[in-house]
C-alpha cells in the first residue's frame, strides 16, 4: 500500500516537473535556448496567487487565471525586451542574458514581497481514503489536471495551424519563413503558452506545500529541465516521461532514509548520467551538427 | 641595455605590476599597524575573487564555454584545504608550512574533480555544459552539507583554524599574481591560440588538427584547480566554511565579474573583481535586511544590458560607434594622421572574426567584380 501511495505522490510530483518540463522543450525546440527564467516565472505566478488570495476576491480559480494572464504577458516581455534583440547572437551570450533575467526576477520579487516565505492556502482538501489507500486530494487534482492540460497542448500542436507551425519553426527555421510562417509570432506563442504551463505548475505546487518565496521556482525549474533533457530535450512527450520519471525517483529516494538528504545530488546525477550515455535523451532525436 | 627595456611589451606586464605595487603598498601599511583589521579582510577577500574571476575568465571568455559550477570547485578547495589543515595542525604548526600544504592538496582535489567531471561532460557544450557544470555544484554542495559533524562539519559547517591574520593577506595577492602569470602565459602561448580558436570555430579549429577535448580539458582542469586554491584561501580568511555559500548564486557573482570586465580580457576581470567586491562589502553595512536586494537586482541589470549591448546584431553600427575606444580616442589629443596607416588599422588584432565579416570584406555592393565589363569608351 505504501509502495502505491509513494508512486502517486511521485507521479503528482511529476507532473508538476513535466509541466515546467514543458515550457523549456518547447522554448528549446523552437527557440533553441535555455530560458533559464523560466523556473522563476512559476514564483511569479504563485505570487500573482498570493495576491489574490490575500485580496477580496480569494478564490483559488480566479487566482490561477490571474495567474496564468500575468505569466503570459510576463513571458512575451521578456522574450521582446531580453531575448529577442540577441537572436543570432552566440548562444552564449543567450544563455548569460537569461541567468540575469532569472535573477532579476528574482530580486525584485524579494524587493517587493520581503525575503520572508509567504503561506498562501489556497484549499484545503484532507485526504481520501481507498480502500486503505490514504490519497490527498491535491495529488488527484494535480494529476488529473495535469493529463488534461498535456492532452489539449497535444491535440494543439498537432491539429490545429499554429502547432503545427510551431512544429515546422522546430524543424527547420529557415524554411519555416520561407513558407510564409511568421517565426517571430511562433516564438511569441510559445513563450506565452511555456508561460501559462509554468503559472499552473506554481498552482500546483503551492496547493502540495503552501510556503512561497522568491526561490520557489529556482529548484524545481533546475529539476524539470533535467527531466526536460531525460526526455529528450525538444520532444513534449519526452519532457512528460522525463517529467514522471523525475518525480517517482524523487518520491521515492525521500522514502529511504539513507539517502532522503542526498535527494537533489541523485536527481542531478541521474541528468549528469543521461547526458553522458545518450545525450538526446530518451525520446529525443540525435541532430548532427553542420558546419 | 635600454634597447632590452624598449623590446618588453610593457602592456603585457602592466597587471602585475599593478597587483605588485598594491601588494608592497599595502602590505608595508600593514606592517606598520596602519590597516585596520576590516581593511585587511576587505583585501583577502578581493585577492580571492581575483582568482575566481580569473580564473572563470579562462572558461568562459577564451575557450567560450560556460561554467556554472565554479563555487562547486571553490567548495571542494575550502572544505578540503581546511581540512587538511585542520590535520596538518597538530604535526607541522599553523605556520606557514601547513598552509602551503593544505593549499596543494585543495587545489589539487578541485583540479582532480574538474578533470573527472571534465573528462565526459566535456563533450557536451553550451547549453548541457552548464547545465551538468550546475549540477556538478549543487551535488558538491548537497554533499558537504549532509556530512557528519566530525568529517566535515555538517551543516553548522567547519571549523578552520584562521592564519596569522596580517600576512595572509600578502599571501593570497602573491597568489594572484601566480594565478595571473599561469593563465596569461597559457592564453599568450600557442596553446592559447588553440583555446581561443576553438571559441571562435570549434569545428574549423578541429578540421585545423586541434585536439578540442584535451584543451577544453586542460583549461578545465586549470580553471578548476585555481578556484580550489581561491577555496582555500577563503577558508583560511573565514573561521568557518559554510556549504551555503557556495551556492549556484555565488556562481553567478563571479560570472557577472567575469561579464562585467569584458569577456576575454583578464585585465578586465581583475578590475570588475575589485570593484565588485569592494561595493559588496562597502554596501554590506549600508544596505541592511530587505534592501541588500537592491545590489543583486543591480547585478542582474548590469548583465542584462552589457551583454544584449555586446551581443546585439542589431546594436553592431552603434557598437562600433560607441564604446570606451573611441571615447578615450577624443580625449588623446592627437590626430589620427600621426598615426601610421599601417599601425592605425593593425594595432588591435581582431580576436573574434565571424564568418561573414570575413566573406563580406571584399564584396561591398559597390565594388561588385563583374568580370569583362565593356567600359564605355569615346564620347
Amino acid at each position: 500500500m505504501e509502495i502505491i501511495e509513494t508512486l502517486l505522490n511521485g507521479m503528482s510530483i511529476g507532473s508538476t516537473y513535466a509541466m515546467i518540463a514543458l515550457g523549456y522543450t518547447m522554448v528549446y525546440g523552437i527557440a533553441k535556448m535555455l530560458n533559464f527564467a523560466h523556473g522563476d516565472v512559476i514564483m511569479v505566478g504563485g505570487y500573482m496567487l498570493f495576491i489574490t488570495m490575500a485580496s477580496a476576491l480569494s478564490n483559488p480559480i480566479i487566482g490561477l487565471i490571474f495567474a496564468v494572464v500575468v505569466c503570459m504577458i510576463l513571458g512575451i516581455t521578456i522574450e521582446k525586451i531580453a531575448y529577442k534583440p540577441l537572436r543570432g547572437a552566440s548562444p552564449l551570450a543567450v544563455l548569460i542574458t537569461a541567468i540575469g533575467v532569472s535573477y532579476l526576477l528574482q530580486s525584485t520579487a524579494q524587493m517587493i514581497f520581503g525575503s520572508a516565505p509567504k503561506m498562501v492556502i489556497l484549499l484545503d482538501l484532507g485526504n481520501i481514503e481507498f480502500g486503505g489507500l490514504k490519497v490527498p486530494v491535491y495529488t488527484l487534482i494535480t494529476l488529473g489536471c495535469s493529463v488534461v492540460i498535456m492532452l489539449v497542448l497535444s491535440l494543439f500542436v498537432k491539429y490545429t495551424k499554429t502547432g503545427r507551425a510551431m512544429i515546422a519553426v522546430s524543424e527547420d527555421k529557415g524554411a519555416a519563413q520561407l513558407m510564409g510562417i511568421n517565426v517571430n509570432g511562433i516564438i511569441t506563442i510559445t513563450f506565452a503558452i511555456g508561460s501559462a504551463l509554468a503559472a499552473f505548475a506554481g498552482f500546483f505546487m503551492l496547493l502540495k506545500s503552501p510556503s512561497l518565496s522568491n526561490t520557489l521556482g529556482a529548484m524545481p525549474g533546475i529539476k524539470a529541465f533535467t527531466a526536460a533533457v531525460i526526455g529528450g530535450i525538444g520532444s513534449i512527450p519526452g519532457a512528460m516521461l522525463g517529467g514522471l520519471l523525475m518525480g517517482v525517483v524523487e518520491a521515492i529516494s525521500f522514502k529511504i532514509p539513507v539517502i532522503a538528504p542526498y535527494t537533489d545530488a541523485i536527481e542531478f546525477l541521474i541528468l549528469i548520467v543521461i547526458l553522458l550515455v545518450r545525450p538526446s535523451g530518451i525520446l529525443g532525436r540525435k541532430r548532427r551538427e553542420k558546419v | 641595455m635600454a634597447n632590452m627595456f624598449a623590446k618588453i611589451k610593457w602592456k603585457h606586464f602592466i597587471n602585475y605590476i599593478v597587483v605588485a605595487i598594491a601588494m608592497i603598498v599595502f602590505g608595508v601599511m600593514s606592517l606598520t599597524g596602519a590597516l585596520s583589521s576590516s581593511t585587511v579582510y576587505l583585501l583577502e577577500k578581493i585577492a580571492i575573487a581575483i582568482i575566481l574571476a580569473v580564473s572563470l575568465s579562462v572558461v568562459v571568455g577564451f575557450l567560450g564555454e560556460l561554467s556554472l559550477g565554479h563555487a562547486g570547485f571553490m567548495c571542494i578547495g575550502a572544505y578540503l584545504g581546511g581540512k587538511a589543515s585542520l590535520l596538518l595542525e597538530p604535526v607541522m604548526g599553523d605556520g606557514f608550512l601547513t598552509l602551503i600544504v593544505s593549499m596543494i592538496v585543495g587545489g589539487a582535489i578541485a583540479a582532480l574533480c574538474g578533470a573527472v567531471i571534465g573528462l565526459p561532460a566535456l563533450r557536451l557544450k553550451g547549453d548541457y555544459l552548464a547545465i551538468v557544470t550546475l549540477a556538478f555544484g549543487e551535488i558538491v554542495r548537497s554533499i558537504f552539507m549532509n556530512t557528519k559533524k566530525e568529517s566535515f562539519g555538517g551543516s553548522l559547517g567547519l571549523e578552520t583554524p584562521r592564519y596569522d591574520k596580517d600576512i595572509l593577506f600578502i599571501i593570497a595577492f602573491v597568489f594572484v599574481l601566480i594565478t595571473l602569470a599561469v593563465l596569461q602565459n597559457l592564453i599568450r602561448s600557442k596553446h592559447g591560440r588553440a583555446i581561443t580558436s576553438i571559441r571562435d570555430n570549434e569545428i574549423a579549429s578541429k578540421a585545423t588538427g586541434i585536439n578540442v577535448t584535451k584543451y577544453k580539458l586542460i583549461v578545465f582542469t586549470i580553471s578548476s584547480f585555481f578556484a580550489g586554491i581561491a577555496g582555500v584561501l577563503y577558508s583560511f580568511s573565514n573561521y568557518t566554511v559554510q556549504s551555503s555559500k557556495f551556492s549556484y548564486n555565488y556562481s553567478i557573482e563571479i560570472l557577472v565579474m567575469v561579464v562585467l570586465g569584458g569577456m576575454g580580457s583578464i585585465n578586465g576581470s581583475i578590475i570588475a573583481a575589485t570593484l565588485i567586491t569592494f561595493l559588496d562589502v562597502k554596501l554590506q553595512t549600508i544596505l541592511t535586511g530587505d534592501l541588500a536586494v537592491l545590489q543583486d537586482l543591480f547585478y542582474a541589470l548590469v548583465l542584462i544590458i552589457l551583454v544584449i549591448y555586446n551581443n546585439a546584431p542589431a546594436l553592431k553600427g552603434f557598437r562600433e560607434t560607441h564604446n570606451l575606444k573611441v571615447l578615450l580616442d577624443r580625449f588623446r589629443k592627437h590626430s589620427p594622421a600621426d598615426r601610421k596607416d599601417d599601425e592605425a588599422k593593425w594595432d588591435r588584432v581582431p580576436t573574434k572574426i565571424s564568418m561573414d565579416e570575413v566573406l563580406s570584406v571584399d564584396l561591398q555592393p559597390q565594388t561588385t567584380y563583374t568580370p569583362d565589363k565593356p567600359k564605355k569608351e569615346g564620347k
